[in-house]
């Protein structure tokens, strides 16, 4: 009985614990939310959005940083999903699992860990200057793939790996190929799971300002690119060059620019999070 | 291979069948690459016995070890299967049945550490040649599993699957060979309204005659079945035994089954397999009237296993 008793009080105790944790990084997160909405939110109107950057404050807006930021993320996807959700396909379905397939799966992992700086510098060394490509959006587009790569290739194993073997045996034993099976099952079967995993990949993606900084990403582009050869400049960025400057005015375009971004974020993870639901509603096994 | 398919009525599948014959070669249309009737064994001697053995059995076992890395999980199995018979496995847990069954349409290919020695012949062609087109072999022995396994998609997906990968696009010709088998498995009347449901809405027995369904949809010549009705109700488990002993007419079966009564009531033959051995195999009656060996006896009788 007393047992029991003193099981239920840690059970308590732990709760307890785990509640207030969990409200720590809320609260803080909150805070901070806080203070960037009340400085920032005055600022937001369409003329902030729609205006190129200024030396005033008050006209500055964030539409070439936004576009920058659109054609980045447009590039990293087009680049990095099907090359990530091949090199997974390839890791799961098809690779023996040999030792060589343990070092590279490992080798994975590690690379999601990699601060962003280095790949900042080894897109500046590869794509910038032995490829040529130049501070352009396709130089930073290349960088922030190789980035978000171990990340799209980590989650989409994860999801192929949900999907039940006994599928993969059904599609066999009616005479599908690997590639069949893999199209036509296992691919459908952990889509929403891929997804998800790519959009929240790109999210970080849009929030990195270090490696396009160290490839050449400008502070201060007069134009949005209009080619992927055109050089550019990112809202993380803006963000960050406002902040340094004097100004009051900056400071709260700073903000106002956060929100945004902060939207797109959220927006982009909430999308995630709806595919994922819909696929699971779909497929219960 | 598409024109092939469509020029067969949809009436009986086995009507079509050519049975007992190299069924790989006459699947196979011009435009395929033809696998070579002369069959290439690491034994010459035995090749040539089997000539006159090809006509007489559809399925043929010779010397098969397997292992999985170093662990022998079959030792030396010799068998013969006849054309429209029910064979048997039976035996303990762990003795072999699942991986023997495995090996006769080979997928066990996807172990990594699987390894085969021996050779097994399927209407007198080595299945372990290296020129089998494994997508061919699946399509004539076909395979139901111990749990149902339906795919996520809807009833009639599930049927035409083994078509669509197939090629088929011809949609009448699809919903055709949908009701086909889905009638020949008796499910036809239960799910004709509902056919673009998933099929994980279906009970247990209901999905699990989908699957032996969708398997009838790209007329094998064998059908393996490994325990296909242990995960399922008594009532449903009659069914399945009803429609095996069916499908006996056009098709040879192969089953594992733990269950000594279904073994006896719905089989021709019996092979009792004890720790990657097989004892003993005969016809069913003798096996369970006049075990010859003591081990099957107890087996079978309920003593141990
Ligand atoms: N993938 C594998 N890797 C290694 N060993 C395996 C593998 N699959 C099966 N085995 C081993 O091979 C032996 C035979 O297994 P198998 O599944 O064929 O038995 P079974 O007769 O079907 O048993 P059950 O009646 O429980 O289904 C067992 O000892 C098992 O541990
Ligand atoms: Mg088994």
């Amino acid at each position: 009985m007393n047992k029991i008793r003193i099981n239920r009080l840690k059970d308590k105790g732990f709760s307890v614990l785990g509640m207030v944790s969990t409200l720590f990084g809320l609260i803080l997160l909150g805070v901070l939310f806080g203070d960037i909405i009340i400085e920032g939110v005055q600022r937001i109107n369409w003329d902030f959005l729609t205006n190129l950057p200024s030396r005033k404050p008050e006209k500055s807006g964030i539409f070439t940083a936004m576009m920058g930021s659109v054609w980045i993320l447009l590039l990293t996807t087009i680049i990095s999903f099907p090359i990530g959700v091949a090199a997974a396909v390839y890791l799961e379905e098809y690779a023996t699992k040999g030792r060589l397939s343990r070092i590279l799966e490992i080798n994975i992992s590690n690379l999601a860990g990699v601060p962003s700086i280095i790949y900042g510098l080894l897109g500046l060394e590869v794509f910038a200057r032995l490829m040529g490509l130049g501070p352009s959006v396709l130089a930073g587009s290349l960088t922030l793939s190789l980035l978000i790569l171990p990340i799209i290739i980590v989650a989409t194993r994860e999801s192929i790996k949900a999907v039940p073997s006994s599928i993969r045996d059904a599609s066999f034993a009616l005479g599908a190929s690997k590639w069949q099976t893999t199209y036509f099952q296992v691919l459908p079967a952990s889509f929403g799971g891929i997804l998800t995993g790519v959009i929240l990949a790109l999210s970080r993606a849009v929030g990195e300002a270090a490696p396009l900084i160290v490839v050449g990403a400008l502070a201060y582009v007069p134009f949005a690119p209009k080619t992927p050869m055109d050089e550019f400049s990112v809202m993380p960025i803006q963000i960050f060059n406002w902040i340094s400057r004097p100004q009051h005015g900056f400071i709260v375009n700073a903000s106002a620019a956060i929100i945004v971004l902060l939207v797109i974020t959220f927006a982009m993870n909430g999308v995630a999070m709806y595919l994922r639901s819909r696929w699971q509603k779909r497929i219960k096994w | 291979m598409k024109n092939d398919l469509i020029i067969l009525p949809s009436a009986q599948p086995s009507f079509f069948k050519s049975m007992g014959s190299d069924i790989i070669n006459t699947k196979t249309s011009s435009n395929e690459p033809v696998i070579e009737s002369e069959v290439i064994t690491n034994n010459q001697e035995i090749t040539s016995v089997k000539k006159s053995e090809k006509k007489e059995y559809q399925i043929l076992v010779k010397n098969v070890n397997v292992f999985y890395s170093e662990f022998q999980a079959l030792k030396d199995i010799n068998m013969e299967v006849s054309p429209k018979s029910i064979t048997a496995f039976i035996g303990p847990s762990g003795c072999g049945k699942s991986t023997f069954l495995r090996t006769l349409n080979r997928m066990n290919d996807y172990i990594d550490s699987f390894k085969i020695k021996g050779d097994i012949f399927i209407n007198g062609k080595n299945i372990y040649n290296e020129k089998i087109i494994l997508e061919q072999l699946r399509k004539d022995v076909g395979m139901v599993f111990q749990k149902p396994n339906p795919f996520p998609k809807s009833i009639l997906e599930n049927a035409i699957y083994g078509l669509r990968i197939q090629g088929i696009k011809d949609k009448s010709f699809l919903a055709e060979r949908a009701e086909d088998s889905l009638k020949q498995v008796g499910l036809w009347d239960e799910v004709k309204d509902n056919l673009k449901k998933s099929a994980l809405a279906l009970s247990g027995g209901q999905q699990q005659r989908l699957c032996i369904a969708r398997t009838l949809a790209v007329e094998p010549e064998i059908i393996l079945m490994d325990e296909p009705t242990s995960a399922l109700d008594p009532i449903s488990t009659g069914r399945i035994e009803e429609l095996i002993f069916e499908l006996k007419k056009n098709y040879t079966i192969v089953i594992v089954t733990h269950n000594m009564q279904q073994a006896s009531r719905i089989s021709d033959n019996t092979a009792f397999f004890y720790l990657g051995e097989l004892v003993e195999q005969g016809k069913t009656n003798d096996i369970f009237t006049n075990p010859k060996y003591k081990r099957t006896e107890n087996y079978i009788t309920g003593r141990f296993g």
